[in-house]
């Protein structure tokens, strides 16, 4: 793909959303933000394993996971799309398994190995799905995307190299309405070959 | 230059929706005609009738210098905006609006465009990284803030290319050009000699060196600084561009893959509550009665009611869900009257305002060798941006500030200062990069409802709509009933034209064609659902119609698709891109093959200044009654390009959003209400939908630069339709085609 022959612009790239933080940052102590909960006499304290590590929360057990995951937890990257198991914006894995986490109670993944896509990169290096996107350029406005790298991470795990139909058929749970599928499939391919398109 | 809305016809149909078309002067001196649409009269934002009861730029950008440094504190004071925000936003920004320049020597740019997906960070960044000769990775840029950007008006109607990035390369060009002169003064020398890039100005023959910041901090430049650019800066030429033009990843795109990126939706605020309005089960109901009991008696909640305005604020997203649907159980609402879909083409042909004219040519259309007449009709859809309308609202010292998302920072201040009874000052409106509009978030009411909550909470409240409000509560794309006559001589050739469309709009209503007597009309209807843009709007509907006509010409005059447009065309570069098209997809070769149940269809259009054709193959099949879309080539022409492949991209994604109005998104309207506000049953395009698609954009470079947001998706539906045609013999009239109903 030549936009990987471009020069980047981390500058420019970061810089509203720093922009955004500081902004924050100057206006209130975010030490204050507090962890949300439902009713107090429907509270259960369940056991969560995210990303390798051991999270405790203590909430209502009919919450839905992606709820708890970016109230409670401050993991963003999973998005609300639909609320409704139709566009796959919420993905995250389940021992493995892609799975809509905003209809997902919290409680049924009690003890069971939760991953999000903030777990997928170990620093700042990117894991090779997310390169694939980055080279193809398979976005646009991104809110769908670590929906569909979650997805395609999964994929990837149980069939390392499927066919175009297997990677068709594994991403159509997610939807893209910005209508990047052409390059989402290109990349998926190519986190598939090693990196090679 | 040639555009097609210049037309006579066009400016009459537009006159009806409250445009006018003005003059600008752009940097080659030559004069662009643009229309300027007004928000308060393109879209129907919803009236608050409530009852009445910034941080320094400074310390965020670091040590930075201002290049108005000498000057007023420019950041503190009000800049751009003094008329009301319209489409295409204030009047000229001052320079020391537009850039800043930093002790670091990081440059920003600044501008009241937003960045849902199409790219305008990128472009501005590009833009801005060419005229002042600096690499990429020194410019940054600040978009949609009220307080701290020029307001460039709404991100819509394709208007960031034509408009903003002009003011932005003058601009970078003009802050350039003035430092080289200033240091010239200062060095007696020719300005001529002093070479400016990388952010330093030099003259060799003395070995003088400044960076751009220091020569800056002077007092005269700031004086110049505070005004426009001039209206003779010279700006970089298309052949001499080095970072315009060329491939860059888009700036955001690594965030995003790590899922860092901030979204509206992904923001937080100490002490914030999640919101959740009230609506009627039924469209529009009025609200008779509700009881805010059950609400207030749960921990942690807050509900509100002010006239019809219902809603609670809970300390989690689930916990205001709960409260809402407790509040919802004790409403009482008042009935409503409106067309369910089988109804709504003749409720809309029914209410046209002022009736609907005859034909002008009728006699000459009787007296054509050969004469057609058919009607198209056109659904309504929903834009189902991925990331709902999302707004969190916090007052400070009764100050208002509102993060969210939306096309039109703005208009947003301006709803909220009319909801609230605030001066300007009082409302800042932060955009952060969010998840997708298509034209569907022009309007403001997520952000008046967050912070109506918000006053009542006294702690921030951040308000996510539903998808079920999304689909139902946020404005839809006009449905349309299109009338078509026309006739043909005994040569075959077009000598009758007209074009009427109810409801839709006059976008790309002009018939681009070569004919005698032709005529084409945008009628307003009285809307029984709430209507606004939406991507490439009515060019659409308008498109599907003339295109899929304009096959259904050829049949009868029996002539090639193809033969028979160009037979029409005296307009060059619609006449190049539906060339190129066809010649990339071989048509000339692939019309000649039959295969059962396929077929190949074409048709081509043009909207604000640029120009698209589209050859689409299909199958069909007909015991399942569906259509699938295997192969598209789209060409497409926007005069010089900017960003490759962002364009690319642009168009990829144009034609794969295109496929689902045309093939199966359709909002129903049954029993007083949304019948399919869900994913699951309005289904936009999905994985297995997505045919294989070849892009090209012919890159002209002597002509201005349209935008590209729009017009790609405009000719897909009809080369869907003349393909399924091709393929059947069944002529699909309606968006979406379904093939059961044209059969039935």
């Amino acid at each position: 793909m030549a936009a990987r022959r471009g020069e980047n612009s981390p500058a420019a790239s970061q810089f509203n959303a720093a922009y955004s933080r500081k902004l924050w940052t100057l206006a209130g102590d975010r030490d204050t933000l507090q962890a949300n909960s439902g009713s107090r006499d429907m509270q259960q304290t369940i056991d969560l394993s995210v990303n390798g590590q051991s999270r405790s929360v203590t909430t209502d057990p009919n919450r839905p996971l992606l709820d708890v995951l970016r109230e409670d937890l401050n993991l963003t990257g999973a998005k609300f799309g639909c609320g409704e198991r139709h566009c796959g914006a919420c993905t995250v894995l389940v021992d493995g398994r892609p799975v809509y986490s905003c209809s997902t109670r919290v409680s049924s993944v009690k003890n069971r190995k939760v991953e999000t896509i903030e777990g997928l990169s170990e620093d700042d290096k990117l894991h090779p799905v997310q390169d694939a996107f980055l080279a193809e350029g398979a976005l646009q406005c991104g809110y769908c995307t670590p929906g569909m790298i979650m997805t395609a991470v999964a994929l990837l795990r149980t069939t390392p190299h499927p066919t175009s139909g297997e990677i068709r058929s594994a991403m159509n749970r997610n939807i893209c309405r910005c209508g990047t599928y052409v390059r989402i499939l290109k990349a998926v391919e190519e986190a598939a070959n090693g990196g090679k398109p | 230059m040639t555009h097609a809305h210049r037309s006579a016809g066009e400016r009459r149909t537009d006159a009806g929706q409250g445009r006018r078309v003005e003059s600008i002067r752009n940097s080659q001196s030559e004069i662009l005609d643009c229309e300027e649409i007004d928000y308060d009269e393109l879209l129907e934002p919803i009236r608050f009738h409530f009852a009445l009861d910034r941080r320094s730029f400074v310390q965020i950008l670091g040590s930075g210098v201002l290049i108005t440094a000498i000057g007023s504190p420019v950041f503190a004071q009000r800049r751009g905006g003094r008329r009301r925000g319209g489409f295409f936003g204030g009047p000229p920004a001052p320079l020391s609006a537009r850039i800043h320049l930093a002790d670091d020597g990081m440059i920003t740019v600044f501008s009241g465009k937003v960045d849902a997906g199409q790219g305008a960070r990128g472009e501005v960044a590009q833009a801005a990284a060419e005229e002042l000769r600096v690499p990429l990775s020194q410019i940054r840029v600040l978009l949609g803030d009220t307080n701290d950007c020029p307001n460039d008006g709404l991100t819509a109607g394709s208007s960031t290319t034509p408009r903003t990035i002009p003011a932005v390369r003058q601009a970078a060009a003009a802050v350039r050009q003035l430092l080289v002169d200033s240091v010239a003064k200062k060095w007696d020398v020719e300005p001529r000699a002093i070479d400016a890039r990388g952010g330093k100005l030099s003259h060799d023959a003395t070995k003088r060196e400044v960076t751009y910041v220091e020569a800056a901090k002077d007092e005269q430049l700031a004086q110049l600084f505070e005004k426009p650019a001039p209206a003779d800066v010279q700006v970089t030429s298309v052949r001499q561009w080095k970072t315009l033009g060329t491939e860059h990843k888009p700036p955001a795109a690594r965030e995003k893959v790590l899922g860092r990126h901030q979204y509206p939706t992904d923001l937080k605020r100490p002490g914030m509550l999640y919101g959740s309005v009230l609506r009627s089960p039924k469209y529009r109901a009025k609200l008779v009665s509700v009881d805010l009991t059950p609400a207030r008696a749960m921990e942690g909640v807050i509900a509100v009611q002010d006239g019809q305005f219902v809603g609670v604020a809970a300390p989690s997203s689930f916990a205001a869900k709960q409260a809402i649907e407790a509040v919802a159980k004790t409403a009482k609402w008042g009935d409503i009257s409106l067309p369910s879909t089988d109804q709504l083409y003749d409720y809309l042909r029914k209410n046209v305002e002022g009736g609907i004219p005859t034909n002008p040519f009728a006699a000459e259309t009787a007296k054509g060798a050969k004469s057609l007449r058919a009607t198209y009709t056109i659904a309504y859809v929903q834009h189902a941006p991925l990331e709902p309308r999302t707004a969190l609202a916090e007052w400070t010292d009764g100050k208002l500030n509102v993060w969210a998302g939306t096309q039109n920072p703005f208009g947003m201040r301006r709803e909220l200062m009319e909801a609230f009874r605030l001066p300007e000052t009082a409302v800042h409106v932060i955009v952060p990069d969010f998840g997708s509009g298509y034209g569907g978030k022009h309007t403001g009411e997520s952000a008046v409802e967050a912070a109506r909550l918000a006053r009542a909470a006294k702690k921030p409240v951040m308000l996510r709509w539903t998808r079920e409000e999304e689909f139902t509560w946020a404005y839809f794309r006009p449905a349309a009933v299109i009338d078509l006559e026309a006739s043909l001589d005994s040569r075959d050739k077009l000598a009758t034209w007209y074009h009427v469309n109810i409801n839709a709009g006059g976008s790309s209503v002009e018939s681009p064609y070569d004919v005698p007597h032709k005529r084409s009309e945008a009628l307003r209807s009285r809307a029984p659902l709430r209507e606004g843009s939406y991507r490439a709007l009515a060019a659409t509907g308008n498109t599907f119609a003339r295109e899929s006509f304009m096959d259904e010409l050829a049949v009868a005059a029996g002539a090639d698709p193809l033969e028979f447009r160009l037979a029409h065309l005296s307009d060059n570069r619609l006449k190049d891109v539906l060339v190129e098209a066809a010649r990339r997809f071989n048509w000339t070769e692939r019309v000649k093959q039959k295969h059962r149940d396929r077929g190949i269809g074409l048709a081509c259009s043009t909207d604000k200044g640029s120009y698209v054709a589209c050859c689409a193959e299909v199958a069909v099949d007909r015991t399942a009654n569906e259509i699938h879309v295997l192969d598209v080539c789209e060409t497409f022409d926007c005069g010089p390009v900017l960003c490759p492949d962002n364009l690319r991209n642009q168009i990829e994604g144009a034609v794969t959003m295109g496929l689902g109005p045309a093939l199966r998104e359709e909002i129903r309207i049954e029993d007083g209400a949304i019948a399919n506000a869900s994913f699951g049953r309005y289904r936009v395009p999905h994985f297995a939908d997505v045919p294989t698609i070849a892009v090209h954009a012919i890159n002209r470079t002597g002509v201005p630069a349209a935008g590209a947001g729009e017009t790609p998706i405009i000719a897909i539906a009809p080369a869907i339709g003349n393909a399924v045609f091709r393929a059947t013999g069944i002529r699909l009239r309606s968006m979406p085609m379904k093939l059961s109903s044209a059969q039935a």
